[in-house]
């Protein structure tokens, strides 16, 4: 009961997140949808008993890549106005009709139905529960299948792609650092012309 | 509730709505925050699925997807301030330079 109803709140709060991210106009409310949406996704790792995923669904998500875009929103000004007028012919329409196709679709056959999403042993509606008491996900639980100390000793577990992300992350910092210090040569003369 | 439906349908939910605001709007910030939806609905699946079936490799996954979009915002932002450093502008609609 008390999960039908966490899910019912959340699940309004992060759909109403995510529809301020599309629709709003200025890109401050899009960026507090879209916070809002992570959070109550995080609510639904701790119901999950993915402890350690909704951490850092907090501290990087709705901490570090947040303020991010609140940073660049600032930095670029918040009060210009988009150019909402479409390029592409009947774009729009058919996204959104496609949209709300498949969400309505979705919505009709989940309802008073029960999928098998996943398939693998053990994986009915009847062991969902029993399940939960499995992937208890502490830091120390998900640590353990991350650097392989349950594995057999040929296999290390994910130790590998655990450097190679560290590496990705490395040459983010340094691409982003990058872009932000070499400037390209201002041309002598007036101010190249926009094209509108 | 019994089972993963519930979470997979508010995950495809998101997920849809990230790809109409991926599509519909012109603004590359907003696109970003997008792609950012539909992560995070990707991993909603991944976490309910290893629940599911009873083991860790969902949040796994979920570990390594939040960080290849930290990553992916990081250099996308830097991208688009340098950009609109550049144009003025922060549009996808006027970077057709290099359409030829």
């Amino acid at each position: 009961m008390v999960e039908i109803i966490l899910f019912a709140v959340f699940g309004t709060v992060a759909i109403a997140g995510a529809l301020t991210v599309i629709l709003a106009r200025n890109p401050i409310y899009s960026a507090l949808g879209l916070m809002a949406t992570m959070f109550s996704l995080s609510v639904f790792y701790i119901m999950h008993l993915a402890h350690f995923v909704a951490a850092i669904q907090i501290i990087v998500y709705t901490g570090a890549v947040m303020t991010l875009f609140l940073f660049v929103i600032m930095l670029i000004g918040v009060d210009r106005t988009e150019d909402t007028s479409e390029q592409l012919p009947n774009q729009r329409r058919i996204v959104i009709g496609l949209g709300l196709t498949i969400a309505i679709t979705t919505v009709v056959l989940t309802v008073g139905q029960n999928f098998k999403w996943v398939t693998a042993p053990g994986s009915g509606p009847a062991n969902w529960d029993a399940n939960a008491d499995a992937t208890n996900g502490t830091i120390q639980a998900v640590g353990r299948v991350l650097f392989g100390a349950d594995t057999a000793e040929r296999t290390a577990g994910w130790a590998l792609p655990f450097e190679a992300v560290s590496l990705l992350l490395i040459v983010a910092a340094v691409g982003a650092i990058a872009l932000a210090f070499f400037r390209p040569l201002r041309k002598v003369g007036p101010p190249p012309v926009e094209d509108e | 509730m019994a089972g993963p439906t519930p979470y997979m349908a508010l995950a495809f939910i998101l997920f849809v709505i990230g790809a109409t605001g991926l599509l519909t709007r012109r603004d590359a910030l907003i696109m970003f925050m997008s792609v950012e939806l539909m992560l995070n609905a990707v991993n909603l699946t991944f976490v309910a699925a290893g629940r599911a079936i009873g083991n860790f490799t969902g949040q796994i996954s979920v570990f390594f997807v939040l960080v290849v979009a930290a990553a992916e915002v990081v250099v996308g932002l830097a991208i688009i301030v340098a950009v609109f450093q550049k144009r003025n502008s922060a549009s996808v609609d006027e970077l057709s330079e290099m359409k030829g």
